[in-house]
C-alpha cells in the first residue's frame, strides 16, 4: 500500500522524509532525529494510537507520563504539551493538534488488564502490550521497559470524584497530531486493537505516519 | 591526642555511637516479636526496601503529619511484574486511592490492597522528583546533599535488590493529595494531612516494596519539607474467599482470581501458608 502526504492537510511540516500506513491492530517503530516532525493521521476517526518514546542514545531514559503531567500541571495533552522523559527532559513537543486533547493516564491495554475489565474470555484477544513487547524485542528492550504511554485520539476524562475511564472519542476522520522531536528518539507505537471499549469506536482502523525533515 | 588516634580508641569511639543515637531512627525489627516482620523509621530524603510475604500488613504512619512517601511494588519472585499505575486507576475506574482499593500489577494481579486508610489521600498522577527537578527547585538534587531526589534514591535502593534505573516506574505518592480540576489542571491538597494518619497495605502476593520519603513535586513550599514515616509490618493471612475487598467489584474479584491462579502455578510458594486447623 502506498500513500503520499495528503494535499488536504492545512500546512506542510517540512520536506517529506518517510511515510507509512500502519494497518489496524499493528505495531510500528521508527527512530527520529532531533528536529524531525511526525504527523499521525487518524484516517477513519477515533483510533487510539498508543505511543511510547525512548532516547535513542540511552533507552533507560524514556517517556514519563507522570513527569509530563507534572511539568505542565495538567493531565491532558494538547497542542503545546512537551512530552518529557523520566529525567525531566523534553523528548518531543506537540506542535499542533486538530483534536482538542489526548490521553496519557489510561495506559495500554493488555491481555491481563482486559481479563480484569471485561472478563477472562478476553485473555486471548490481541492487545497493545503485546505489540509493544514485540517492537521492544527487536530493539534489545523488554517488559521492564514498559511504562505508561500516550494514547493519541483517546478520551479519558477525570471526574471530580476521581472517576475516570475511556469514553466515546472526540476525534474524527482525517484529524491529526503533529509532533517535533526535541532529541533523537525511538518512537514505538501500537495501533490499538481493543474491541471492548470505545477507544477505537469498536472498530480498529489504520493510521498514517508521516515523517518530515525541517523545512 | 584525639579519641580516634589509635585503632582501639577509634573502635571504642565507633561503638559508643549507637547508645547516643535518636531512638526513633534506631527502630528496627524486633527479634522477640515474631509477628513483626519490619519495623523502621525512614527520615526525610531517605529510602527503604524490603521483601514482604503474602498476607503481611504493612502499616505506614505519618506521625508528624507532613510525610510524603513514593512507593514502588514488585512481585518478589518475578520482578519484571510490578506496580502499574495506569492499570491501577483504569481498571478500578478511580484515580483517588483509599481504603478498599488495590495496587495492581501489569500482569492483572493484586500486589497489595488498602486495608485501611486514615490519611487525607494520595496521588497517582504526578512524578517522583528527579535530579533535574530538585536541582531547579532546591538548588541541588544530589543524593549526597540535603535535598536528595526520589528517582536517584530509588536507583540506589533497587540496585541493592539487583534491579536498576529501568525498573523505576511511576510511583504511587502516599500522604499527599492532588485534585484534578475539570479542565485537567492540578490543585494541591497536600497540606491537609492529619498527624498520625496511617495506611495499612495488605500484601496480596509476596512483594518487594521500595519507598522514598521526599517532598511531593507539587508541594508549593520552597523549602525541602517532609517528615519521617514510621513503618511497621506484621505477618497475616492472605485474603480469604469471602474477603470484602476481594469481592468488592467484578474487576477486583478477577484480579484476586488471577493472583490465586498464579499461586496455583507456583505451589512451592504456598506450601506453608494456611492454618491446618
Amino acid at each position: 500500500m502506498s500513500h503520499t502526504i495528503s494535499p488536504n492537510t492545512d500546512r506542510p511540516l517540512g520536506a517529506p522524509h518517510f511515510d507509512e500506513v500502519v494497518r489496524a491492530q499493528a505495531p510500528w517503530s521508527r527512530t527520529l532525529t532531533a528536529g524531525q516532525h511526525l504527523r499521525i493521521v487518524d484516517l477513519e476517526g477515533n483510533q487510539a494510537v498508543d505511543f511510547l518514546l525512548y532516547s535513542a542514545d540511552d533507552v533507560v531514559e524514556r517517556y514519563s507520563a507522570a513527569d509530563t503531567m507534572t511539568a505542565q500541571g495538567n493531565v491532558y495533552l494538547t497542542a503545546g504539551s512537551v512530552l518529557r522523559s523520566n529525567e525531566g527532559r523534553p523528548m518531543m513537543t506537540i506542535v499542533g493538534s486538530t483534536v482538542e486533547r489526548h490521553d496519557t493516564v489510561g495506559g495500554a491495554c493488555s491481555r491481563e488488564s482486559n481479563s480484569l475489565r471485561y472478563g477472562h474470555h478476553t485473555n486471548h484477544q490481541h492487545a497493545c502490550v503485546d505489540n509493544f513487547l514485540l517492537e521492544h524485542s527487536r530493539r534489545a528492550m523488554g517488559k521492564r521497559d514498559m511504562v505508561p504511554n500516550i494514547n493519541f485520539f483517546m478520551n479519558v476524562p477525570v471526574e471530580p470524584d476521581g472517576s475516570l475511564g475511556i469514553v466515546d472519542g472526540i476525534s474524527a476522520p482525517g484529524l491529526f497530531v503533529d509532533l517535533r522531536a526535541e532529541m533523537d528518539v525511538v518512537v514505538v507505537v501500537s495501533n490499538c486493537p481493543q474491541i471492548n471499549n470505545p477507544c477505537n469506536g469498536f472498530n480498529p482502523s489504520a493510521v498514517h505516519m508521516i515523517v518530515t525533515n525541517p523545512a | 591526642m584525639s579519641n580516634t588516634a589509635t585503632t582501639h580508641a577509634a573502635r571504642d569511639h565507633a561503638r559508643a555511637q549507637a547508645a547516643q543515637a535518636d531512638d526513633r531512627l534506631s527502630r528496627r525489627t524486633p527479634l522477640d516479636a515474631p509477628d513483626v516482620v519490619w519495623s523502621e523509621t525512614v527520615e526525610a530524603g531517605n529510602y527503604a526496601i524490603r521483601a514482604l510475604p503474602r498476607g503481611t500488613r504493612l502499616e505506614l504512619t505519618d506521625v508528624e503529619g507532613d510525610t510524603s512517601v513514593q512507593l514502588l511494588v514488585f512481585n518478589q519472585h518475578q520482578r519484571s511484574e510490578r506496580l502499574n499505575i495506569a492499570d491501577t486507576v483504569k481498571v478500578q475506574w478511580q484515580a483517588y486511592l483509599g481504603a478498599g482499593q488495590l495496587l495492581l500489577s501489569d500482569m492483572g494481579r493484586v500486589l497489595m490492597s488498602f486495608e485501611s486508610d486514615t490519611s487525607a489521600g494520595h496521588d497517582t498522577f504526578n512524578a517522583m522528583s528527579n535530579r533535574a527537578w530538585n536541582d531547579a527547585k532546591y538548588g541541588d538534587g544530589g543524593i549526597h546533599g540535603d535535598t536528595p531526589n526520589a528517582r536517584d534514591r530509588f536507583a540506589v535502593a533497587l540496585a541493592k535488590a539487583g534491579l536498576g534505573r529501568r525498573d523505576i516506574g511511576p510511583s504511587v505518592n502516599l500522604f499527599k493529595s492532588v485534585f484534578v480540576e475539570p479542565d485537567g489542571s492540578f490543585t494541591w491538597r497536600g497540606d491537609t494531612s492529619p498527624p498520625g494518619g496511617s495506611v495499612v497495605l495488605r500484601a496480596d502476593m509476596d512483594v518487594l516494596v521500595a519507598l522514598t520519603v521526599t517532598p511531593h513535586v507539587r508541594d508549593p513550599r520552597p523549602d525541602y519539607k517532609v517528615t519521617p514515616v514510621d513503618i511497621t509490618a506484621r505477618v497475616g493471612q492472605p485474603a480469604p474467599p469471602d474477603d470484602p475487598i476481594r469481592n468488592s467489584t467484578p474487576e477486583a474479584l478477577r484480579a484476586f482470581e488471577n493472583t490465586e491462579d498464579w499461586y496455583v502455578s507456583r505451589p512451592e510458594l504456598t506450601s506453608d501458608v494456611g492454618d491446618p486447623t
